[in-house]
């Protein structure tokens, strides 16, 4: 069997935060007497992650999902827990350790703000100690799988936020990591961005065998790059699997667009009416009645043409953020 | 070593580089920053004079030459200060130096001391208008020039350290800018900075010499202005070394335990 390139075993990560009531009083109380309270960011969460694989790490805003990469990348320490990522514990911070990942994170600017990004690109080389040659390959490299020709030599503050992105994400990658913890990678850019910046993704990890774990809200992102997902809300793990099982799991509803030849048909009766479009009206129904709907439509009314479809991964996602149990407590 | 020496070449190329973007507000800095010794230079200078012609051992143009070398030994002892942590925590940038293979203040001391070559180069037209204007007594010897140069970035280093750790402060309370303004204090009254120190009472020069203070002020500016003699010259080159390794040595001895307190919560 492959050993797995992270490993993660009952992690936990709490943070103590100094909390008062509003006001002068509690003010002045908090200056004796000072309360303090646990606030567990990640709750005993477990995943082993094979080389090679691209991994989406979902969950709303505040899930844990940036405390989790920051444990992995060795930037926070873990409450307890175990964490090995290519056999290094990631908080002692060995420096081969440090050659060997990335986290790129889509907020973040670490390339130098007043200087083309080549000068950005030249300083990597020698943090990362990379051999000039190889250096000069993979930059080039990058630098036409991203058409980032003219970018690289405007100042960085001179480039817009897709511009940037891209550019930053060829810096972090100049040492040809093995792992990559890409949080949001795509935040606030548009659509030709992200899908230039998502193939990108996908061309390293195809090129380099490199394992992958990739927080987006986009779920184009995932559905592009992740086979597998991995889903966590308030710290807990409630999914790990296929996107596929992910959808069949989850997604209660499916949708049945019908084109009828009768336009003034009342089909409220068969499901819920989404939407009418001139002759066409899209239903939602509970996944187990699909099947029935369906045949008592096409039974009772001069169909044209009928379609049933999984409903949006976005809608799915949704419904899996509201669940608050962890994933043994939820129904199969 | 080869490899160090490459990120710090390329660190203070790029450190250099940035200078030159901010070129004018470096400038206008600059002439912020002179406007302090101009002001103890005239002062003491006139106090010489009027007192036939010395005070504490001073001449008229030795305290000339004392306040222009100041300029040059504060420009190139300008380190990143405590205040920028608040702000480097805040935005993520220390949780990118953290990721990189590399202790992050490798980082500092290089840049920094790029940006110090630019500043001194800048520094140049202002040290001639202040020499014309002022003429200071000042004859230096290879040595004392030699002497000098090891000493200034010296004074850089042992103030990177000092600073640095202030800053490190940042990680268990936010209120590091009065911790810094205490050391800035400090630092003006037992450096050098504000007057030189045999002007102070005896209790202060005593201080002072237990404090790492002096050497990034007073010492290089006396080892240039002929203060001192070649055994004085030396001993203040080992100070100074004895207060780098000693900056090591805390800096390593507290790393961890910052590490461990660094909790970047949302950066």
């Amino acid at each position: 069997m492959v050993k797995p390139v992270i490993h993660v075993d009952q992690l936990t990560k709490t943070y103590v935060i100094p909390e008062r009531e509003g006001g002068l009083k509690a003010a002045l109380r908090s200056l004796v007497h000072r309360k303090w309270r646990d606030v567990k960011a990640v709750d005993h969460i477990s995943f082993d992650i094979q080389p090679g694989e691209v991994v989406g790490f979902l969950g709303p805003n505040g899930a844990g999902k940036t405390t989790t990469l920051k444990m992995l990348s060795g930037l926070l320490h873990p409450t307890s827990g175990e964490v090995t990522v290519l056999g290094f514990v990631p908080q002692r911070r060995d420096k081969a350790y440090l050659k060997q990942i990335t986290l790129v994170m889509g907020n973040r600017n670490q390339l130098q703000w007043d200087l083309p990004a080549l000068d950005s690109f030249e300083l990597n080389r020698a943090i990362y100690r990379i051999p000039t040659r190889q250096f000069r390959e993979t930059r080039d490299e990058f630098i036409e799988l991203l058409d980032l020709q003219d970018l690289v030599r405007k100042p960085v503050r001179n480039l817009s936020l897709g511009e940037r992105m891209k550019v930053e994400i060829a810096a972090s990658l100049l040492q040809r990591p093995q792992v990559l913890y890409l949080d949001e990678p795509t935040i606030g850019l548009d659509v030709t961005m992200q899908a230039r910046i998502r193939s990108f993704i996908a061309e390293y990890n195809r090129r380099h065998d490199a394992t992958v774990l990739l927080t987006s809200h986009y779920m184009a992102d995932v559905e592009a790059l992740c086979k597998r997902v991995i889903v966590i809300h308030h710290g807990h793990l409630l999914f790990d699997g296929s996107l596929a099982d992910l959808v069949a799991r989850f997604a209660a509803f499916k949708t049945i667009g019908v084109t009828l030849e009768d336009t003034s048909a009342d089909l409220s009766r068969y499901g819920e009416i989404m939407s009418v479009d001139s002759d066409r009206v899209t239903l939602r129904v509970p996944k187990t009645e699909t099947p029935r709907v369906t045949a008592r439509l096409l039974a009772d009314l001069p169909v044209m043409d009928l379609t049933v479809e999984e409903p949006l991964i976005e809608d799915v996602i949704r419904q899996v953020f509201a669940q608050e149990a962890p994933l043994e407590e939820l129904p199969a | 070593m080869t490899a160090y020496f490459d990120v710090y070449r390329q660190l203070m190329k790029i450190g250099v580089m940035a200078e030159i973007q901010y070129r004018v507000s470096t400038y206008f800095y600059m002439i912020g920053m002179i406007t302090e010794p101009v002001i103890y230079l005239v002062v003491w200078s006139t106090i010489a004079r009027s007192h036939g012609g010395s005070v504490g051992g001073y001449t008229a143009g030795q305290f000339v030459a004392y306040y222009i070398v100041w300029t040059l030994v504060r420009n190139v002892n300008i380190v990143f200060t405590p205040y920028g942590w608040e702000d480097r925590i805040r935005t993520g940038q220390f949780s990118a130096m953290l990721l990189r293979p590399m202790h992050p203040i490798h980082w500092d001391l290089a840049f920094f001391a790029g940006t110090r070559i630019m500043s001194v180069i800048m520094w140049l037209p202002l040290a001639a208008i202040l020499v014309i204007a002022f003429r200071p007594t000042i004859s230096p010897t290879w040595t004392q020039v030699l002497v000098f140069f090891f000493a200034i970035w010296g004074a850089y280093l042992i103030r990177s350290f000092n600073q640095w750790m202030l800053g490190l402060v940042t990680f268990w309370t936010t209120r590091v800018g009065a911790v810094f303004q205490l050391y800035i204090t400090a630092e003006t009254l037992l450096s050098g900075r504000l007057v030189p120190l045999s002007l102070m009472p005896h209790w202060v020069q005593v201080l002072a010499d237990f404090l790492p203070f002096q050497w990034t002020f007073q010492f290089p500016i006396l080892a240039l202005i002929g203060k001192l003699t070649t055994r004085q010259l030396f001993l203040g080159l080992a100070a100074q070394l004895g207060w780098i390794l000693g900056g090591i040595f805390l800096l390593q001895l507290v790393w961890a335990a910052c590490l461990r307190k660094y909790s970047a919560v949302g950066n």
